[in-house]
């Protein structure tokens, strides 16, 4: 194949138009101005200038997720860099595939402590899936198309590429993506058939089984998700979903027993303790779903379906452990399983439904309705998810803390792709860039970040970014004035000492608003709720609606660190009978 | 393997890698992050034409915890393949060491002795003293330094241990 001759940061721009990239996130940058000046002429790719790198990783990753594309993001070396961190970590832990281009100083001053130099590669070795540092023009569109490939193929990641200004410069040859050889790297996808014949032998022989789904169902696009939900009808099995999994199977279905894990249903989490077989798809036993280890779902056996080798055994021995695309391997499950004329024990799955319908009438995430005039959290989201019912794309994103449980928990989601958080890092700041993504990669779609007023100040300087791009993105504060989730642990684990969690001279978020070209709004009684959340859903341009709710409430149900599945505090009564124990506290 | 889940074992696991820069880094930053044990590393390129370094790394883990390094290490992009000698049969091992021993009169003798027995070698030698060049297992070297210890021994360098299957097969 005949290449062409162009300066490197012409090969980076090609190699992103050659890989189907047409918007990119960024903040320019000493080291960076011969990609911008590149790109100042160039019409087929949207360059979004956020206004702090940290949030053009998170915008690229609501882009990502919303979109299942590879998120792409341009920062400068040094401080961009480094401010860049925060988001590629977040990134490799919720498997968002990214690729971030770093600039970086001339290859002669690498090592010289030279202005805003870093080592970029250095610093983001552990979190990145991987990184490169292109020495040699002639290698950077093998480095770029290759990059692209590593960050989508099998457990999904961020990807760095670290380009010195003199070789953005240099003259090189330009090679199309058709012109790489893939590299060895090559994760397995399809799994062995002795594995799915045995899936399918103890799926057959399950009397209380449970079906655990996670990001990774996402990850694998949205046919893994038709098929997970072909497979529970087909078995009639019950589904519970991890934070990041939600929407992989519909909220709306009657199999679906809720999110499971630290705030999760009651049923689901006595389904995962009681179980006789777990399925876990695409999940990875995070510390958040188990509770205590030695008494996680003591009597089940155990499958686990992930394309990462390394998830399977980490943290919970299992008995089956079928490394693969969890799309693939859900298809080969089917067949055999359809090929078998397999049936589930309609007598043990009878008396199993009946047991965790049992469980379902706690109807664990009531919350008290009584006042009426204080807004309670919950019943704001419930509002939310209500009222924007009728629109027909709405995508939500959120930051991290109390809100983002209470989110989980009252806003309903039938399909993947529609809810984005920052599960792994638990990173505050994250959803109103990521909401700012997502509202790029749809345009007509209702994004909103379901904020806390700690964490919406964390990167409120997006707000700036939504301005210049006309975004009509909604940040929907509940705001307690204090950082919810760390008082609520304060008050359960350290005797109410409330160190340094409330938020004192907030901000007036209805004039911030208006400082940044969006429009404010405020409820603050019970029967102003509903039309603050219509107008706002209304409104065609970009709103802060401060929900001002029920300072001391508390996220339940609970497990409290250190307990067991069986072990919930449903609510603030039940707190003072079970004491944290000293194991648990030191957990976090 | 050890029936007992809880029994920390040791293992000599070989790494085939790119040999690109940072890879060391990226095998050890995965071992010291995650926590993981290392006793002994070597790395040298192994293959020209391809470019591939090979890394042997001993380390001690119980069996999950080995289980776990070696997909870890797989995830790697860099890395092509991963090893694990002692679960894969019967492997040979082996260490260098550099071992320089300061001494006059009778313990001068008493180290050449023993360095004889050992099948150690004096690559060096001035009036008091010794280097000593011995190839062996890890023991055989523990060994050797020990008995050196009170004959004088002022320095030691070591290369960790290299190793590689018995038989037919190869990496």
């Amino acid at each position: 194949m005949a290449s062409e001759q162009m300066n490197g940061a012409n090969i980076m721009l090609k190699a992103l138009v050659d890989q189907g990239v047409t918007d990119i996130f960024g903040y320019p940058g000493g080291a960076v101005l011969p990609l911008y000046d590149a790109m100042f002429n160039h019409n087929s790719i949207r360059h979004i200038l956020v206004r702090q790198e940290g949030g053009a990783v998170h915008a690229a990753e609501g882009y990502a997720r919303s979109t299942g594309k590879v998120g792409v993001v341009v920062v400068t070396s040094g401080p961009g860099a480094t401010n860049a961190v925060t988001g590629l970590t977040d990134a490799m832990m919720d498997s968002i595939p990214l690729v971030c281009i770093t600039g970086q100083v001339p290859t002669h001053l690498i090592g010289n402590d030279a202005f805003q130099e870093c080592d970029t590669t250095g610093i983001t070795r552990p979190c990145t899936k991987h990184n490169y540092l292109v020495k040699d023009v002639n290698d950077l569109a093998r480095v770029m198309h290759e990059a692209f490939y590593v960050a989508r193929s099998g457990r999904p990641g961020p990807v760095l590429i670290d380009l010195p200004k003199d070789v953005a410069m240099a003259l090189g040859d330009y090679v199309g993506p058709k012109a790489v050889k893939p590299k060895h790297y090559a994760p397995q996808v399809k799994a062995e058939p002795t594995k799915i014949d045995q899936a399918v032998k103890m799926i057959a022989a399950a009397k209380r089984p449970l079906i655990y789904a996670g990001g990774g169902v996402i990850n694998s696009g949205p046919q893994a998700s038709k098929l997970l939900r072909q497979f529970a009808k087909l078995t009639g099995f019950p589904c519970t979903l991890t934070l990041m999994g939600l929407g992989a199977y519909p909220a709306s279905d009657k199999q679906f027993v809720g999110m499971l894990g630290m705030h999760g249903t009651y049923e689901a989490n006595m389904a995962m303790h009681d179980c006789d077989l777990m399925i876990a798809v695409g999940s990875r036993f995070d510390d958040r779903i188990t509770g205590r280890l030695d008494a996680f779902s003591p009597g089940s056996k155990k499958i686990h379906i992930d394309i990462d080798p390394s998830s399977i055994n980490k943290n919970v021995q299992v008995d089956l452990g079928i490394v693969g695309d969890v799309k693939v391997v859900l298809q080969d499950i089917l067949k055999v399983y359809k090929a078998k004329k397999v049936k589930s024990d309609a007598k043990a799955m009878k008396a199993w439904w009946h047991e965790i319908n049992s469980w379902r009438k706690t109807d664990c995430l009531s919350f008290d309705k009584s006042s009426k005039t204080t807004i309670k959290p919950q019943y704001a989201i419930e509002r939310l998810y209500e009222l924007t019912k009728k629109h027909k794309k709405v995508m939500i994103t959120t930051e991290v803390g109390q809100h983002q449980m209470w989110a989980a928990q009252h806003f309903h989601f039938d399909q993947p792709n529609h809810w984005m958080t920052s599960g792994g890092l638990g990173t505050m700041g994250y959803g109103l860039p990521a909401a700012m993504g997502a509202q790029i990669a749809h345009p007509d779609a209702l994004c909103i970040d379901i904020a806390g007023e700690a964490s919406i100040l964390m990167n409120i300087q997006e707000m700036a970014t939504i301005a210049q791009y006309r975004l009509p993105v909604k940040v929907f504060i509940l705001n307690n004035q204090y950082m919810g989730m760390v008082r609520q642990w304060q008050e359960l684990l350290h005797g109410g000492r409330y160190s340094e969690s409330y938020m004192d001279s907030l901000p007036d978020f209805v004039k911030l608003a208006e400082a940044f070209g969006a429009v404010g709004m405020r409820a603050t009684k019970l029967s102003q709720l509903d039309g603050v959340i219509q107008d706002m859903i209304d409104c065609d341009k970009s709103v802060i609606a401060d929900i001002c709710v029920d300072q001391m409430e508390n996220v339940y149900p609970m497990i409290p660190s250190g307990a067991a599945h069986n072990e919930m505090l449903m609510g603030p009564a039940d707190k003072a009978e079970k004491p944290v124990s000293e194991e648990g506290m030191v957990l976090v | 393997m050890s029936a007992n889940p809880e029994t920390e074992n040791r293992h000599t696991i070989s790494v085939v890698v790119d040999n690109e820069p940072g890879v060391l880094a990226r095998v050890i930053g995965l071992f010291s992050g995650r926590g993981y044990n290392i006793e002994s590393l070597t790395v040298a390129e192994v293959n020209l034409d391809e470019n591939l370094s090979r890394i042997t790394v001993v380390t001690s883990g119980t069996p999950m915890i080995i289980e776990q390094i070696k997909a870890q290490l797989t995830r790697l992009v860099p890395v092509h393949k991963v090893a694990d000698l002692t679960l894969d049969g019967p492997h040979v091992e082996r260490e260098l060491a550099l071992i320089k021993v300061n001494g006059k009169g009778n313990a001068r003798v008493e180290a050449l002795r023993i360095a004889d027995i050992f099948r150690a070698r004096a690559v060096d030698s001035t009036n008091n003293s010794f280097v000593f060049e011995i190839v062996g297992n890890t023991g055989k070297i523990d060994a050797f330094i020990d008995l050196m210890k009170p004959l004088g021994l002022v320095d030691v360098s070591r290369t960790g241990v290299v190793a590689i299957a018995r038989g037919r097969s190869a990496l």
